[in-house]
């Protein structure tokens, strides 16, 4: 945004003077009303609602907010949340990786039809998602009888079962993230790797491997958060066993149908400090990656 | 996303057939599984008792009633963050002023947000029981259990698509061409209508595809607020997960069929807006 600077030494600042505090001066129209907007808006549809939230929790006190939180139910659905969401995610880190590497390094037929389809997961609603899951690996499903009769595997209504579904929420964020960075991976450093007598595998190792790692720390992290807060494709596969294959979000609609609407903000609040910490944590990863990249 | 020719590749990238081969077999196997296959499932368990089931579940009177609220929720929501969208992303990208990192960051907000907390928040302001409710009912508005309040949850989880696209976009392209229009006497809404949205268009159109899809599809959000009053503020999700619950199967996937076509249909044409206008949208995107 230098760029956009030059002209306002030769023409008068139009803007508002109390406006003017706030930002540097420009030849375009627009900001008070524009930002006014942006900001009243945020505030009414994000910030407000987000306030009471954090209000009503506020309201049990500090033991009552504890009390509400800690207890047995409540500690069972946040590992079984965290736990698959950490499970998930690393399978989508592993399969993820391989599908952006073979998006990028090589050509088949159907290969953009393959990339379109990795965004799937973004574009098909949840609920959708959810029954087919788990019409497909119910025990008479298409590859839950297989799993039965192979393996005695029960995967819906299962532990298994909402891993699956996290792992098809989580698919695309390893993809996308590790795809744009493997495609601008300058090809030299690998020919000089390969020049000086290192093997495809320990040029791969050392030298492709380390660039592409931030984003697929930043894609797992991605995937895991988004697992943590996933609601609608789990419930139709998950079983629901309080304890044992109940998740977060299915706890806090639970606590809200009894009307225990401090409990619900109690756990909201929470999850939310787990997510934000979680975004925290990606910024700083992102951070990393843009220091590492520009180098 | 993908490289519109293959990249020269030099004997030094090269990998062995048989490496080629495996990871190319394990990418489309995954890929199968996970997402070829649910896709797949959702049509043939919508078409197992014949068409007419098909076509029964989809003109029997509860299910146009969510068809329609879908639509209605959409058709408000989705200009709601358009608007927004477009006045965020002119003052975030035009303009160099103290907190813009923070406000980027808090317009992401909506999406590290469970959709049930989405809910939540609404429910705890405007419920019966929430801090706002006993004035509500005096003043006899309902919001939760009632379409506001669909709207409402559906605007915050779609809040950040259209603003996320153009603020990378706008900021790509710089403020030169508004500065000239400007210099040459147009007045601000020329400039924008004339310059600025002629450069975003693609750009919008692909955030507003993204925000529709999402607004349509929703279901943990608009769950928490809707009440599950069936004809009255169930949409498309709602109906699918009450069908499913009562073992009405064919009904179900036929309703979920329509869904997944949506899907289809956005991905279609956000592939083809990739391909075709790739360099005028936002290099920045995952």
């Amino acid at each position: 945004m230098v760029a956009a600077t030059t002209s306002d030494a030769v023409l008068p600042n139009t803007g508002g003077t109390v406006l003017s505090v706030l930002r540097k001066p420009s030849v375009l129209p627009g900001f008070g009303l524009t930002l006014g907007f942006t900001l009243t808006y945020l505030s009414l549809i994000v910030l407000l609602p987000l306030a009471a939230l954090a209000l009503k929790a506020a309201g049990l006190g500090w033991s009552g907010f504890w009390d509400a939180v800690l207890t047995p139910r409540v500690l069972a659905a946040f590992k079984v949340s965290f736990g698959l969401s950490l499970a998930a995610a690393a399978v989508n880190a592993v399969f993820g990786f391989i599908v952006a590497w073979v998006l990028v390094r090589y050509r088949f037929p159907g290969d953009r039809i393959v990339d379109a389809l990795v965004d799937l997961p973004f574009a098909l609603p949840t609920a959708v998602a959810g029954i087919a899951l788990s019409a497909l690996y119910a025990p008479n499903g298409w590859i839950g009888s297989l799993l039965m009769e192979w393996f005695g595997l029960r995967v819906a209504f299962t532990p298994l079962g909402i891993a699956i579904a996290l792992t098809f929420i989580g698919l695309p964020f390893v993809v996308r993230t590790v795809q744009p960075i493997l495609q601008d991976l300058p090809p030299e450093e690998e020919e000089a790797a390969a020049a000086l007598g290192a093997t495809r595998w320990q040029s791969f190792r050392r030298v492709v491997f380390p660039a592409l790692l931030p984003a697929l720390l930043t894609g797992f992290a991605l995937a895991f958060a988004r697992g943590v807060g996933e609601y609608g494709s789990v419930i139709f596969i998950a079983g629901n066993i309080p304890g044992l294959s109940e998740i977060i979000p299915l706890l806090i609609v639970i606590k809200l149908e009894q009307y225990d609407y401090a409990g619900a903000a109690a756990v909201g609040v929470l999850m939310l400090m787990a997510s934000f910490m979680l975004l925290l944590a990606l910024n700083l990863l992102q951070a990393w990656m843009r220091s590492r990249h520009a180098r | 996303m993908l490289a519109k020719k293959a990249v020269g590749f030099t004997p030094a990238l090269a990998d062995s057939r048989w490496v080629k081969g495996l990871l190319i077999a394990t990418a489309l196997a995954f890929l199968l599984l996970f997402l070829v296959l649910p896709l797949v499932s959702v049509f043939v368990e919508a078409l197992r008792r014949g068409t007419d089931a098909y076509w029964a579940a989809l003109v029997e009177p509860d299910a146009v009633a969510a068809i329609k609220l879908t639509l209605i929720v959409a058709a408000i929501a989705v200009p709601m963050n358009l608007l927004f969208g477009v006045a965020a992303s002119w003052c975030i990208a035009k303009f160099d002023f103290r907190g813009k990192d923070v406000l980027i960051t808090l317009i992401d907000l909506p999406f590290s947000v469970s959709p049930v907390i989405s809910g939540l928040i609404y429910v705890l302001l405007f419920g019966l029981h929430g801090l706002m409710g006993p004035f509500l009912k005096s003043q006899g508005i309902q919001i939760i259990f009632a379409v506001p309040g669909l709207v409402l949850a559906t605007v915050f989880v779609t809040f950040p698509f259209v603003a996320r696209e153009l603020i990378p976009l706008m900021q790509e392209q710089g403020n030169e061409e508004e500065e000239a229009a400007l210099v040459l006497g147009a007045s601000g809404w020329q400039t924008f209508w004339r310059v600025t949205l002629p450069n975003i268009k693609w750009g919008l159109l692909y955030g507003v595809l993204l925000c529709n899809a999402r607004a349509m599809g929703e279901f943990g959000a608009v769950s928490v607020v809707s009440g599950h009053i069936r004809g009255e503020t169930n949409t498309m999700p709602l109906h699918v997960e009450i069908l499913y619950n009562e073992y009405n199967l064919v009904a179900a996937f036929a309703v979920a069929s329509v869904l997944a076509m949506l899907a289809l249909v956005t991905l279609v044409v956000k592939t083809v807006l990739e391909w075709r206008f790739g360099a005028e949208l936002a290099a920045t995107r995952h």
